[in-house]
């Protein structure tokens, strides 16, 4: 490089520096300094305000692309038929916008970033995976945000010497209620007295396994082998191997798809595991998993969210066909549904409407109404939230088992057992 | 320098034989352990080594890819895993069709004759296109820019791919012929594993008869020793290379359908990278640019895998060893870096070549 091109680069990059320091107090990111907080605005963390013919914006942050799209698609859909039917709030319309969350800690951090830098931003619903929430949450709680996930089943999410933060809430099971049931199930049901359990290094598969071999071994059994693979490892032998040496009568592996149907589908190639009977998670409800996996997953049980039927949830799945057709591919559409009409709720609650039509909505304020969320009759049960945003029921879950029919294309399957 | 029993040896020497000294004596423990304990009985191992072989076997024919292009241009074609996707990425859709409407089943043979070749087409379209438009215009280019080139074009591949197919995950349909086991020396070995096994072999000494018995074979190896004199034989490089290319291509469609056949599920954008990956590590374990090298690493490699976790890390009490499956893939290539740093069947660059 000559010496005049390394003099002008040199001080392009200084210039540039001096700007982006001087630049940065005036952020818009910090909810205390938001356009919003203005006189009329009294609440702790900030306020937002919605002018006259604005909309109210909210979010999703869902993994709508990749393996695990069936959930993103499943919630979302969720979502959109709940916004169509609130309309308005106040006479606002209501503004859905969204990010893709990649159902890992990176795509949840990346995703919370620029949800937390949109300054009139209210409540975020999402995310799918407990990972993305790990990531995406810090900077949704520190922007004031409010967020309800339909799906993050992991203990630590609500756990505050874990990964809790302020604003965050869920419908979904909590794993701790999750990993028990299907412990029962193995252990009562099945009369299972000894199994082996498989994770991905997953928040959530090894939060769920490390549920299941505690309560399993509490019952009486005894937990043989509890292993670990890569979410992209296809060659299960070695670890089925391992796992086959004691020929446990269960084999509980709470991971994802495609990992999941590798297990599933190279089973029956070791010996030693013809009589253990394989159990997945919700994490595995997708409607492509058995024709995926192939015929080993006849037989095979999956613990997953349920929604009893009624009329309700009947007028629901008629809306989901007219709106986007079909059925919904996983199960959590019912705890979607549930998040973004109590956030609606809440918003529609604490808004204080100005002469003009003008809206000022308090963020603490919002957290508050919803940590007050009390009996909300939902798809999913009547929610209570407690204190760290556990808001689920535990009615809305169910063992369920894939038979034939599933295989060739029937969904969702048959449930077997009910807490 | 220093004196050892009389001999003037050299320090560094010094250090990699004691350091193979100490991984001699870990593996043996390792080995001693796990047996000792009569955990896993013999149909255990014997089912262990079939599976690795089979992996083995497929990324051996990947490797073969990474070593001709090497032997020729002294390049790294990193989007060579992506050659293999996009031809079993491709070929998923024909071989449900061919399910569907039970042609699959009624005529294995010819249904998966018809994949393979359909495969291999696919992979030697990308691996022409790729030639053509990423590397031949950076033929002279200093070597670290078609290296780049390379893991660029790959992720181009990648999302290509994505954009034609989508994002869903899609699994090969199970061919019934090639379901169950047979009985070998008193072991039930599944026939799919010595189906892909047995192709990949024949696969294997096809190009190798090709390389050393034909005429374009000679000319293959006359551009790989010196580019300038083979010209200056009447050899035409461009047509040489473009076919080293294309053979590349057509080995690494047909291991992506032998993959299809044997790990059916995870049939996705994404799947060339980490069999690249692999196979590249299998190609150095060989002995890069060397044809049998590539071979023989392949099936070490796929053996290393399978065997690794439960021979190896279970006898030293490692915790989680199945996760830490790639980790014996890489140590051990590191070793043999270490002590042999040609691979196993190379031989020691000239500087020129280098």
């Amino acid at each position: 490089m000559s010496k005049k091109a390394f003099t002008t680069l040199a001080l392009l990059v200084i210039t540039s520096l001096v700007l982006v320091a001087c630049g940065a107090p005036s952020s818009p990111t910090t909810p205390g300094e938001a356009p919003s907080a203005e006189a009329g605005c009294s609440d702790a963390i900030g306020c937002v305000e919605v002018g006259p013919g604005e909309s109210l914006e909210i979010a999703y942050a869902l993994t709508v692309s990749g393996a695990t799209a069936f959930l993103g698609e499943d919630s979302r859909g969720a979502i959109e038929i709940a916004v169509a039917e609130w309309g308005e709030i106040h006479g606002h319309a209501i503004a859905l916008s969204g990010e893709d969350t990649g159902c890992n800690i990176e795509g949840g951090q990346a995703a919370g970033v620029r949800l937390a830098a949109q300054p009139n931003l209210l409540a975020v619903i999402g995310t799918n995976c407990s990972s993305e929430a790990v990531g995406g949450l810090p900077a949704i709680s520190e922007a004031g945000l409010l967020m309800c996930s339909p799906s993050n089943t992991a203990p630590g999410l609500t756990d505050p010497n874990e990964n809790w933060a302020p604003g965050y809430f869920r419908t979904a099971h909590n794993d701790l209620f999750q990993g028990r049931v299907a412990a029962e199930f193995a252990y009562n049901e099945l009369g299972a007295r000894t199994a082996a359990t498989i994770h991905d290094g997953s928040p959530y598969a090894e939060q769920l396994q490390a549920v299941f071999a505690s309560v399993f071994a509490e019952l009486g059994g005894t937990v043989t082998f509890q292993g670990a693979v890569n979410e992209n490892d296809t060659d299960m032998r070695a670890i089925l191997t391992s796992i086959a040496a004691d020929s446990p009568d269960a084999l509980y592996y709470p991971i994802f798809e495609p990992a999941g149907n590798f297990i599933t589908a190279q089973s029956s190639e070791i010996s030693g595991l013809e009589d253990t009977v394989l159990m997945g998670a919700d994490g595995l409800f997708a409607d492509g998993f058995p024709g995926r996996s192939g015929p080993n997953s006849v037989g095979m049980y999956l613990s997953g969210p349920y929604v009893a039927a009624g009329s309700a949830y009947d007028d629901f799945l008629g809306k989901w066909a007219d709106q986007i057709g079909g059925v919904p591919p996983s199960g959590f559409h019912a705890h979607a549904y549930d998040c973004t009409n109590m956030v609606l709720t809440a918003i529609q609650s604490v808004a204080q409407v100005g002469a003009d039509g003008t809206l000022l909505i308090g963020r603490q304020a919002l957290r508050d109404a919803m940590s007050a969320t009390s009996g909300f009759a939902g798809l999913t049960g009547n929610l209570t939230c407690n204190e760290y945003g556990d808001c689920a029921t535990g009615e809305a879950l169910a063992v369920f088992e894939i038979t034939q029919a599933e295989l060739d294309g029937n969904w969702p399957p048959p449930v077997v057992y009910q807490p | 320098m220093g004196r050892f029993f009389g001999r003037r040896i050299n320090f560094g020497d010094l250090v990699v034989q004691l350091l193979q000294v100490v991984v001699l004596v870990i593996v043996v423990v390792a080995l001693y352990n796990t047996i000792t304990t009569g955990r896993y009985t013999s149909r255990h191992w014997v089912s262990l080594i079939f599976a690795g072989l089979a992996q083995g076997s497929i990324y051996a024919l990947i490797a073969l890819g990474y070593t001709m292009v090497y032997g020729i241009l002294r390049m790294i074609n990193f989007a060579h895993g992506e050659v293999y996707m996009a031809g079993a990425f491709s070929t998923v859709f024909l071989a449900q069709h061919f399910a569907s409407n039970g042609f699959l089943n009624a005529q294995p043979v010819l249904a998966i004759t018809v994949l393979i070749l359909f495969a291999a087409l696919v992979s030697m379209a990308v691996a022409f296109l790729l030639e053509r438009i990423a590397y031949r215009p950076l033929r002279n280019a200093p070597r670290l820019i078609p290296l780049i080139t390379a893991i660029g074009a790959s992720f181009t591949l990648q999302y290509t791919f994505r954009g034609f197919y989508g994002t869903q995950f899609r699994s090969y349909p199970e061919v019934t012929a090639l379901r169950g086991t047979v009985s070998l020396f008193g072991y039930s070995i599944p026939i799919v594993q010595l189906v892909v096994l047995a192709a990949a072999v024949v696969l294997m000494f096809v190009l190798y008869w090709y390389v050393e018995r034909t005429k374009a074979g000679k000319a293959m190896r006359a551009v790989s020793e010196d580019k300038a004199v083979a010209r200056l034989m009447g050899i035409d490089i461009d047509k040489v290379i473009v076919t080293t290319f294309l053979i590349g291509g057509a080995l690494a469609g047909a291991a992506g359908v032998f993959n299809g056949l044997y790990r059916p599920q995870g049939v996705y954008y994404f799947m060339g990278f980490f069999p690249g990956v692999k196979a590249f590590t299998a190609a150095v374990l060989g002995g890069i640019g060397n044809i049998p090298g590539a071979m023989v690493g392949g099936l070490v490699l796929g053996m290393l895998e399978s065997l690794g976790p439960n021979a190896i890390l279970e006898g030293l009490g490692i915790p989680g060893a199945n996760q830490l499956k790639d980790v014996i893939a890489f140590t051990f290539l590191v070793l043999i870096l270490i002590f042999r740093p040609q691979g196993i069947f190379g031989e020691r660059l000239r500087e020129k070549k280098v």
